[in-house]
């Protein structure tokens, strides 16, 4: 029924992307994924004499260790030893921003779950059966779980930042309409199938090999480099791929790398550690919850005038990547709308969970969720739609944010405005509006999302990356990057970049495993950014070995290198096939003793930030998108399913189809399960209770919206990214914002009574709670 | 000795049987396409294949390898995805997901595939709503499922031209490798003994045992049930349907003639657990894990069941399933016993039957509220009924005082209102993981009067019951 109408348009776009798909290319590990050959850490093959280590953890969230007696676990059977602080040779310390996060407790724990002594055994088994005849003693400190408290308490990681345009205070006075709330927004578990791990091989000179299920290998490098007290140089991470990040394996890879590293400098054995569920998911940080206070002021027009906001970001127990994701709430506080005049304020409050670290979105979500709620209570109140306020501010090409970069290749207002004609907006809402006359135990609601999500790190130092090609002495080529691949399908794109430069078959091309001495000083695999920065690296290095090919070809050939081409395997001279292959010029290029390995460094140009003004033009470049989300509530029993989702989305030009689309269902949904079914929870003890995936609900395949359909917006693309297809990771998360508001327009379709409350994520408790009170 | 088919290979192995699956799979025959998600029965990411052969004919069924005990492959043929494997190219659920970009990183990919070749493999109806129920356990956190959906599509379009029941075609339309062929007849040369069952824990499906106490199992001798043959079975007798202890819920889902007095069975049935799981989990375990919230024990409590314990000598003694809870996880049961089996009366042409349940995912969740109904209605007059409900005590609970007086009286709006203040005093609720009380109350009162609404439609709506609508 939510078909439109002989919608021809509509129809002949949803075919062009099919066309798409089937011709796009397929994600280059497919093949191996669906036999089961793919290997991830746990799969490596393992040393004889491998150790297996278990962590041992806090059970308080805060405390005094009195004591801690490990001799009876320290006796059994097949335990080889138990580490602690006290085995470290270098830093107890694994901070990557603020050096504030020991690596194992020392005298005091500081949330549940910290990790206090790795044991190692013959079996994992052993291992985990010591980790149960530990005895410990600790003495209970004050607990803080909520950044509230906490900064009631001025328990803080770091200073506030704040970001501000025009004058807020003068604004509000001139304003028809001025609101104010607060919001609420939970963590969410980032619930990768592979769970944390790494393997940890004793090379020679004590040197040590790390395999890491890791999107940072530089940082599990750098920080085992740190605790060991030894060199870079002597630590190699490889990492080949990982069962799933989102942001979860950036930062809090590290120390389970680290601790298998440790246990490998002592004993001079393999030692590997993969974190079962539970561990994982008591031990690891997660998105950070925030709770936040907005002013919204309106004019009688519905343009916004004036916003202001607090956020409260619960950071946990140490900084970890909080300071940064604080940082780009700031940044995604006014979403896709221009807003004349803002004041935005973040404080990272310290409080005793495990540290909450990226996910997806890495804060913008939780900023885009205060706008859209502040939005969504003004409508409310003026009596007007959410959509018409959105509506009357979406960004323009020149328009400022907040923190003085200009708008640039706008497509808010397209995305938005081909979302309403090409999905038939109108009947959409009609056929809600005369449902909900017509029925009266289920409810339908809609709810618009645009989204505007900047592109780059924003800690400009981080935008660089590098490529390592080779090309062998039979025309095959291999290729290394500082790309980790994590399902997003990064590999499969840098092979398409050289397979379009080299003009050869993907078959010969590899891509090799991310490996820290083949390319070093990386960045971690994140921001969205990976196939952007590592991508335009690999161009580099296939752009030289072709040019210095030519100059081989050209001296084969006798003609110009102007006038030659690599095109199918062959040198094509102005236009016209060779006789010269792909594998005869690297014959070639071999006996003159040319080099057929390019090393290339790619750092992103024009961006800039200055921090002590929170001014600069930090995006390479921005992602828009419109999403148009409809649900239907049963309100017998406060249950839910979402009709469908529509979104118009800026991919630039994509570059493969099947795999962009793949991104942006797959961040719909985690959008939508971080909105409506997914609740972290921690008894006021900071002892997390969805502790188990049967108390942690992530999307399964009934849950899922019933049409997602997605149609690319035609732009020109930007030539900031690679090949013009833009970044597509992380800005289709926040379509699924949206959710949240269709299931608030349901309920107050059917409750009149209904008090507006921004509180996610929208359960079907809290669902059925609305609807009854 | 432990002796089954694992893929194309004969195993024989002297290893403890209360090891789980998954672990003998992975390590010890390093067959790694078998990944560990949860350890839970909750991801799918383990997933194998379990042939059992009856009378000549094997019957393949998917199951969670991390939480079955090794010893229960004892006779049979287990297929991992390795097992799946053409030599050169892939198969027809491996395309389906290769071609609709239905895998990103990998690591639930092979558990979708294997069990979407169990559906190739199994007796199920070849349509889409099978294919997905197929691979309803399985948990993929990249996709978004759409593409997943697609894949199960093209499985289905591709069977569309199965015509007959033998492995041949699937063998030559290449969804199985050829080897398939020859497992009945090895597994019938396979001398079977008996497994030599030590005095422990007793096992059935281990799906509840194996989430609680996996190591303590591995580590401990264990007492396998799930192959007695006294305990299994379902039969219809004068109407009364007694199901044996050890049959699992599929064996329910699968049972023609139960489906026919519970129109609804296979609806409540899926909102119980995932398809992997309905293949393992006895109803016997179900009763005894005695937690309140129990779907099928609350399914059995609404249909005032009776069941029958079997002591070490072979005794029998029957005891009405709403006495046989005693408080929080404790019940009647002595050392030794065992459950045997269920019976109740099957609906009959004036009664009705029905059962809710909500929980924060609809599917493979456990309930916040479940709630049941069975109810005999003449000329608007409740003849009898019975009203059981999950999560709101320490118990699964009977309702003793709503049931009684709902009896007698007329089926009138103002009945149902007045039955809900009774119930509403009969449970109690406490705030958990799972909700928080005056959620559960008032979830209880909606489910409540969700039951009037969905068996008699035509007489009440939402509106009768409540304000708003």
């Amino acid at each position: 029924m939510h078909k439109n109408k002989s919608n021809s348009d509509l129809d002949s776009k949803l075919d062009a992307v099919s066309v798409a798909l089937k011709q796009s290319i397929k994600n280059l590990d497919s093949h191996t994924h669906v036999r089961g050959e793919s290997l991830y850490v746990d799969d490596v093959n393992i040393r004889q004499g491998t150790f297996h280590a278990v962590v041992f953890d806090s059970p308080k969230a805060h405390g005094k260790i009195k004591s801690i007696d490990y001799s009876k676990a320290r006796s059994l059977e097949g335990v080889e030893r138990i580490f602690t602080y006290k085995d470290i040779p270098g830093e107890n310390e694994i901070g990557g921003i603020i050096a504030d996060e020991p690596l194992f407790a020392e005298d005091e724990v500081h949330f549940w779950g910290m990790p206090i002594a790795l044991i190692v055994a013959e079996s994992k088994f052993i291992a985990r059966k010591a980790r149960s005849l530990i005895d410990i003693e600790i003495e209970d400190l004050p607990v803080i779980t909520t950044a509230k408290e906490a900064k009631a308490k001025g328990s803080f990681i770091n200073a506030p930042r704040s970001f501000s345009l025009g004058n807020t205070e003068k604004a509000f006075a001139d304003c028809d309409y001025v609101f104010e709330g607060e919001t609420f927004s939970n963590g969410q578990e980032h619930l990768y199938i592979e769970a944390q791990g790494a393997y940890a091989e004793p090379m020679e000179n004590g040197n040590i090999k790390i395999t890491s299920s890791t999107q940072g290998p530089t940082a599990v490098q750098a920080t085992t480099a740190r605790v060991l007290d030894i060199a870079m140089h002597k630590i190699e991470v490889d990492v080949t791929r990982l069962g799933g990040g989102f942001g979860g394996k950036e930062d809090q890879a590290t120390p389970w790398a680290v601790m298998a590293a440790l246990a490998t400098y002592h004993l001079n054995q393999s030692v590997k550690l993969i974190l079962n569920r539970h561990d994982d998911l008591r031990m690891t940080g997660k998105r950070h919850p925030y709770e936040s206070t907005y002013k919204i002021g309106l004019s009688k027009d519905l343009k916004i005038l004036a916003y202001q906001t607090e956020f409260l970001q619960n950071s946990g127990a140490a900084a970890d990547l909080s300071p940064a994701i604080a940082e780009r709430t700031l940044f995604h506080a006014t979403n896709s709308y221009y807003i004349p005049n803002v004041t935005t304020k973040v404080l990272s409050c310290k409080t005793n969970l495990p540290p909450n670290t990226a996910f997806r979105g890495f804060g913008g979500p939780q900023g885009m969720f205060v706008i859209e709620s502040a939005i969504a209570k003004a409508a409310h109140e003026i009596g007007v739609s959410a959509k018409q306020i959105q509506e009357a501010n979406l960004l323009d090409e020149n328009d400022t944010f907040s923190y003085g970069q200009i708008a640039t290749k706008v497509e808010a207002k397209n995305t938005w405005e081909s979302a309403k004609k090409l999905f038939n907006c109108e009947a959409l809402e009609q056929e809600v509006i005369y449902f909900n006359k017509n029925n009266k135990a289920i409810k339908k609601g809609l709810a618009f999302m645009p989204i505007t999500f900047g592109i780059s790190f924003t800690n400009t130092p981080m935008n660089h990356a590098r490529a390592l090609v080779h090309i062998y002495l039979d025309g095959s080529v291999g290729i290394s990057t500082a790309a980790v691949e994590m399902g997003q399908g990064v590999n499969t794109k840098m092979m398409q970049i050289a397979a379009d430069v080299f003009s050869i078959p993907i078959d010969k091309i590899k891509i090799e495993t991310t490996n820290t001495t083949r390319v070093a000083n990386t960045s971690p695999s994140a921001a969205s950014s990976t196939a952007d920065l590592n991508g335009k690296a690999t161009i580099m290095a296939c752009n030289s070995l072709v040019e210095r090919l030519k100059i081989v070809a050209s001296e084969i050939l006798n003609a110009s290198e102007n006038n030659l081409e690599l095109k199918n395997e062959f040198v094509y001279v102005k236009g016209k096939k060779s006789e010269l292959t792909w594998t005869e010029l690297i014959s070639n290029a071999m006996l003159r003793r040319v080099a057929l390995t390019e090393n290339a460094h790619y750092a992103t140009p024009e961006i800039h930030f200055d921090k002590t003004k929170e001014k600069g033009h930090p995006f390479a470049y921005h992602v828009y998108g419109t999403a148009i989300i409809t649900t239907t509530v049963d309100c017998t029993r406060g249950t839910y399913e979402f009709d469908s989702v529509k979104i118009i989305h800026d991919y630039g030009k994509s570059m493969s189809e099947g795999i962009d689309l793949g991104q942006v269902e797959g961040a719909l949904i985690q959008g939508i399960g971080w909105m409506t079914m997914e609740e972290i929870a921690y008894n006021k003890d900071g002892r997390l209770l969805s502790n188990a995936l049967s108390t942690y609900k992530v999307p399964d395949l009934f849950s899922v919206p019933k049409i997602v359909e997605v149609i690319p917006v035609e732009t020109k693309g930007n030539d900031m990214a690679i090949l013009k297809s833009k970044a597509v990771g992380e800005p289709p998360l926040m379509y699924g914002i949206g959710a949240y508001f269709a299931l608030q327009n349901a309920i107050k379709a059917f409750n009149p009574n209904y008090d507006l409350k921004f509180h996610a994520p929208m359960t079907p408790e809290k669902v059925l709670m609305s609807l009854y009170e | 000795m432990i002796t089954f088919i694992l893929n194309n290979k004969t195993i024989k192995t002297s290893e403890h049987s209360g090891t789980t699956l998954l672990d003998f799979v992975r390590y010890q025959q390093r067959l790694t396409g078998t990944k560990i998600g949860c350890r839970e029965g909750d991801c799918g990411a383990c997933t194998v294949l379990v042939g059992t052969l009856l009378n000549n004919t094997i019957n393949y069924q998917s199951i969670t390898s991390c939480i079955s005990p090794l010893g229960n492959a004892h006779g049979k043929h287990i297929v991992t995805v390795e097992g799946t494997n053409l030599k050169d190219k892939l198969t027809t659920a491996q395309e389906a997901m290769k071609a609709n970009y239905a895998t990103q990183c990998g690591f639930c990919t092979p558990g979708f595939v294997v069990a979407l070749t169990g559906f190739a493999l199994s007796n199920s109806e070849n349509n889409y709503n099978n294919a997905l129920d197929a691979i309803s356990g399985n948990i993929c956190r990249c996709t978004g499922y759409k593409a997943i959906e697609k894949a199960a599509h093209q499985v289905v379009e591709k069977l569309e031209n199965k015509t007959e029941t033998s492995f041949d075609w699937l063998i030559e339309n290449e969804f199985i490798p050829e080897y398939f062929k020859s497992i009945p007849q090895r597994l019938k040369d396979i001398e079977i003994a008996d497994l030599n069952q030590p005095k422990g824990k007793y096992v059935s499906g281990g799906t509840d045992l194996y989430v609680q106490q996996a190591d303590h199992l591995a580590d401990n001798d264990v007492h396998l049930i799930a192959e007695k043959d006294y305990l299994k079975g379902i039969t219809i007798e004068n109407g009364v349907c007694t199901i044996g202890t050890n049959a699992t819920v599929s064996d329910l889902w699968n049972h023609s003639d139960v489906n026919s007095f519970f129109p609804k069975l296979k609806k409540h049935l899926k909102l119980v657990s995932s398809e992997q799981i309905r293949n393992m989990a006895s109803f016997g375990g179900n009763l005894v894990n005695a937690s309140p919230i129990g779907d099928m024990t609350i399914f059995f409590l609404a249909l005032n069941s009776d069941i029958t314990i079997l002591d070490q000598d072979q005794n029998e003694r029957k005891k009405a399933l709403k006495d046989f809870y005693l408080d929080y996880k404790k019940y009647d049961l002595k050392d030794g016993e065992l459950l045997k089996a269920i019976s109740f009366n099957l609906p009959s042409n004036y009664s009705f039957f029905n059962f809710e349940k909500v929980c924060k995912r609809t599917h493979l969740d456990i309930a916040s509220v479940n709630s049941a109904i069975h109810i005999s209605v003449e000329n608007d007059i409740i003849i009898e009924a019975h009203v059981s409900i999950g999560g709101v005590a320490a118990i699964p609970k009977y309702l003793h005082e709503t049931s009684t007086f709902l009896a007698g009286k007329t089926l009138f709006s103002e009945t149902i209102l007045e039955a809900n203040e009774m119930l509403q005093k009969e449970i109690s609720s406490i705030s958990d993981v799972r909700g928080t009380s005056d959620y559960k109350r008032l979830l209880a009162r909606q489910l409540f009067f969700a039951h009037f609404t969905e068996l008699f439609p035509k007489k009440f709506t939402l509106n009768d019951f409540v304000q708003h609508a």
